[in-house]
């Protein structure tokens, strides 16, 4: 796994209290870990922090699984 | 009691009379403050008066890319913005029949649209931080209407709803919104009635009087205060009875 992705997996872990394990290519963040809308906004506030980046809204709706988040990130990093 | 040590509280409008007793309050309380208005004289005057934690942040509130970058000074100046009061506000009174659109257009863009974009611009700092407060000062006309002020009413009425909405939104992350509604307060706006007009005022007022800039101060301080982190989404009548709701 790229280190990109160890990174959002770590933040993602973090944030929504989940097991790593659970945290697949495919997990929405939503459907799958729990998250509910607000926790979507501050994780990718954590992604931009994290990555020094800057993810605007339209791109941010977009991002629904943890595969997504990895994908944004590598091509904006 | 309310002790706010270590915390750090933008108001808006400190120039005017509300404005300032809000930040002698909070700063009173150990808050650093950050003193935003139109006037920069009567800030640094009061700046002056507090002595340290003050910090003078001149902003036009009718300037929309002055709103957006408040916040960001705010934090240049403090380090955070943990505590937000929209104080700010201007009357443009006309008779229905002839409030021009421009009449509707300052009062809503001063009172409310301001207040949204400074809600969202602190936003973020408060949810990384889990603690936030943000006490928007409504009025009493919000909730009961007043000939002449068909746009002050429908701003203040709808700074009432907005922060509903927004107090749901982020009540999971530690922030509280809620509104303060002065009545009639003793300030320059109040200041302008002639006796007849005050006589008249009066007896609508239970309390027999006018309320007093600092009450509204007090009411700002405890829904700031870490004690009132279970009040949120409400509005705090300071009225003295004019209107019980």
């Amino acid at each position: 796994m790229s280190d990109i992705a160890d990174r959002v997996k770590k933040i993602v872990v973090e944030h929504l209290g989940v097991d790593e394990d659970k945290v697949t290519e495919n997990a929405s963040f939503i459907d799958d870990l729990g998250a509910d809308s607000l926790d979507t906004v501050e994780l990718v506030m954590a992604f931009e922090e994290e990555f020094g980046i800057e993810i605007p809204d339209d791109a941010a709706e977009t991002i629904q699984t943890f595969g997504d988040a990895v994908k944004f990130i590598t091509e904006a990093a | 009691m309310f002790d706010l040590t270590g915390k750090s509280a933008l108001v808006t409008g400190a120039s005017g009379g509300i404005g300032g007793a809000i930040a002698r309050a909070l700063h009173g309380a150990g808050a650093t403050v950050a003193l935003s208005g139109t006037r920069l004289e009567p800030l640094e005057a009061l700046a002056g008066e507090l002595g340290g934690r003050a910090h003078v942040l001149p902003c036009n509130l009718s300037d929309a890319a002055a709103v957006e970058a408040l916040p960001k000074q705010a934090v240049e100046a403090m380090g955070a913005v943990d505590i937000l009061v929209n104080n700010a506000g201007i009357t443009r009174d006309n008779l229905f029949m002839r409030m021009s659109d421009d009449e509707w257009r300052d009062v809503i863009e001063v009172n409310l649209t301001s207040t949204f974009r400074l809600c969202r611009g602190v936003l973020r700092g408060m949810m990384k931080s889990r603690w936030g407060r943000i006490v928007n000062i409504s009025s009493v006309v919000g909730a009961t209407g007043n000939p002449g002020q068909g746009n002050y009413a429908a701003a203040k009425a709808g700074m009432v709803g907005m922060s509903k909405s927004l107090a749901y939104e982020v009540a999971s992350r530690g922030i509280t919104v809620n509104c303060v509604a002065p009545g009639f307060i003793t300030t320059a706006m109040t200041g302008k009635l002639n006796d007849d007009q005050k006589a008249r005022i009066l007896t609508q007022v239970p309390a027999g009087r006018m309320g007093e800039a600092e009450e509204i101060g007090a009411a700002v301080l405890y829904l700031a205060s870490p004690e009132a982190g279970y009040v949120t989404g409400t509005t705090l009548h300071v009225n003295g009875g004019m209107a019980m709701i």
